[in-house]
């Protein structure tokens, strides 16, 4: 008991003078060998952890096996799992999940690869510009962004889109607003916005490679696709898989984009298990059912990063 | 000599194959950057509902009126900027004192169960927001009841993983022997990371620091979670409101999706190259 008070004074004390410094010198010198420097030196960084990570973890551990009630929760067992397991929306939004990766990642890849490629042989200043380029999107908000898209999704014949695909003389649409178009909305929308992380994570993967396997490769008469098939991509197996595993767990994520341009609908076309997940916790405040799924979720993304890391990465050296 | 041919091909031709690369390139560059021009351009329409306008890809008019709509559509406006600016420039502030702080100890001071903590945070990355979400939510709400302070948006992003790992991976690269002849000059580590450790990792901190403040800035989820009045709120919510209150004004939307990005333009074109660097910097060896 006599400690804290004993640090209480001295900390009025300090104030009194006014003289921060002062405190500082105090504590430094109350501080002897490393160790106890470390420890101080990572102290703010182990309570955030503990408190906003390590509890909320251990705590959705112990909610997902509750019905949670704010003044006392009581607990059912496996019941919001197996209602989770049951529900037929849970299904659909984990089919939506995947139907947004397949067709958003792989070419958000390729795409990226492909500018990448091409930036390549330009001058030093055309490289830079066209990085800055590329990377102006991601500073954008997504919120501003969102905004947009939603004017250009405009469904009257007025709408941007609408004016463009007339000029093919292809017939207005709906695009937000129709089971039919609003999942390829949301993926178009991915695919035209910004890769600009990616490009130029590529593009310095690219010049990492020494320029004597492409001498070597032309005096066995290599042409350009056969140095960009046995050189690049073997080179750039690693980069790939990077940005191959962390864009599928972005992916798997993905709430923000639904949430602001179709809320999910219509008719559940576009919920995400993201969305899903936070309709349950903060629409109807469900949180144990949420905090199943959440954990169901992790579940997902843990075996399939695992999978990539297995099956892709074989070869791969970090 | 490298993947494309350079010198073993013809001027002409090179300048024509170069030419070729460059409109292919700005045609995919036109197709992303469209909708920010867009914004841009349309933000400056008049505040008429969406009914009466139609859209142009030209500047037509050349008015204010939509931002003042803008403001005028909530007293608390400008109030959500500072927000924004407050809370980003706090985590900002924060993430690289403590993440610096704690890279340095996890880099370079040896100390029991360093490799078990750092493991341990690094486990963190792993681990999707989702878990999170609801038991951060009941915790700061229900518990602490902060909801609508600027700690209740500040406190959760004090100091984040990343940017540990971040500091920790470019502090590795510090030689020892600079760390140890300032001990033999008798500096105590507090005085080694700030006389050593800080100016040496300036770059790697500067670009912490831009990315750090950009993705506070631009971040929607937990302001919106944790703010329900609208004078606590940032720039992000208080855009998402007026969209809801106001669906039908198009300009006035654009020039509010305009202002909320904005700032980050004028930062993004004033510091490009930490940005840019940012990117790589940490990120893959490849």
């Amino acid at each position: 008991m006599a400690q804290p008070a004993r640090a209480a004074a001295e900390g009025s004390n300090i104030k009194r003078n006014g003289v921060w410094s002062k405190a500082f010198n105090a504590i430094a010198r109350k501080i002897t060998g490393d160790g106890a420097w470390a420890y101080a030196f990572i102290a703010v960084a182990l309570v955030v952890y503990a408190m906003f990570t390590a509890y909320p973890v251990v705590s959705a551990f112990i909610i997902s096996f509750q019905e949670y009630k704010p003044l006392g929760s009581s607990f059912i067992g496996l019941e919001n799992y197996k209602e989770t397991f049951g529900d037929s929306l849970f299904w659909k939004s984990i089919r939506n999940t995947i139907i947004y990766t397949v067709l958003t990642v792989p070419v958000a890849l390729v795409l990226s690869f492909g500018v990448a490629i091409l930036i390549l042989p330009l001058k030093k200043w055309l490289q830079t510009a066209f990085k800055a380029v590329y990377y102006l999107p991601v500073v954008a908000s997504g919120v501003a962004l969102s905004v947009v898209w939603l004017w250009i999704y405009d469904p009257l014949p007025a709408g941007i889109l609408n004016q463009f695909i007339g000029w093919f003389g292809i017939d207005n649409q709906n695009w937000l607003g129709t089971t039919k178009t609003s999942m390829f909305s949301l993926v178009l929308m991915a695919w035209l916005s910004s890769h600009g992380t990616s490009i130029i994570i590529y593009l310095a993967a690219l010049l990492g490679i020494d320029n004597s396997y492409y001498e070597a490769a032309e005096l066995d008469g290599a042409s350009f696709f056969q140095k960009l098939w046995h050189i690049v991509v073997p080179f750039l197996k690693p980069t790939t898989l990077f940005l191959f595993v962390t864009g599928i767990i972005g992916s798997f994520q993905v709430f923000q984009n639904a949430y602001l341009m179709t809320g999910g609908g219509p008719d559940n076309a576009t919920t995400m298990v993201g969305l899903l997940i936070f309709n349950n916790a903060f629409k109807y405040f469900e949180f144990g059912e949420a905090a199943a799924q959440s954990l169901v979720l992790a579940a997902i993304i843990a075996i399939v990063s695992f999978l990539q890391f297995k099956f892709a990465g074989k070869d791969v050296e970090y | 000599m490298a993947l494309f041919k350079q010198h073993t091909i013809s001027k002409p031709l090179l300048y024509t194959r170069n030419t070729a690369i460059v409109v292919v390139l700005l045609a995919f560059a036109l197709a992303t950057l469209f909708p920010i021009y867009f914004m841009v351009i349309s933000s400056f329409g008049d505040p008429i509902e969406a009914g009466a306008a139609s859209y142009s890809l030209w500047p037509r008019d050349f008015t204010f009126a939509s931002y003042k709509f803008f403001f005028d559509f909530s007293e608390y406006s400008f109030r959500w900027l500072l927000n924004s600016l407050i809370v980003a420039v706090s985590i900002m502030v924060t993430n690289v004192v403590f993440a610096s702080l704690a890279g340095y100890a996890f880099s370079k001071i040896k100390f029991r169960g360093r490799n078990v903590l750092f493991a341990l945070l690094l486990s963190a990355m792993m681990i999707p927001y989702q878990v999170t979400q609801v038991p951060l939510y009941i915790l700061v709400v229900n518990i602490f009841q902060i909801e609508n302070t600027y700690p209740s948006l500040i406190l959760p992003s004090l100091v984040t993983v990343y940017n540990i790992f971040l500091a920790k991976q470019f502090m590795g690269s510090i030689p020892n022997e600079i760390i140890e002849s300032a001990k033999v000059e008798g500096c105590n580590q507090f005085q080694i990371y700030t006389k050593v450790i800080w100016p040496l990792s300036k770059t790697v901190l500067a670009v912490m620091a831009i990315l750090t403040f950009m993705e506070s800035w631009n971040t929607f989820f937990w302001p919106f979670l944790v703010t329900n009045t609208m004078d606590m709120q940032t720039i992000q919510v208080g855009l998402k409101n007026f969209r809801f209150a106001n669906t039908t004004y198009f300009a006035p939307m654009m020039a509010g999706a305009t202002i909320s990005a904005v700032p980050m333009f004028v930062l993004f074109f004033s510091l490009q190259k930490y940005f840019l660097e940012g990117v790589t910097v940490g990120a893959v060896k490849g």
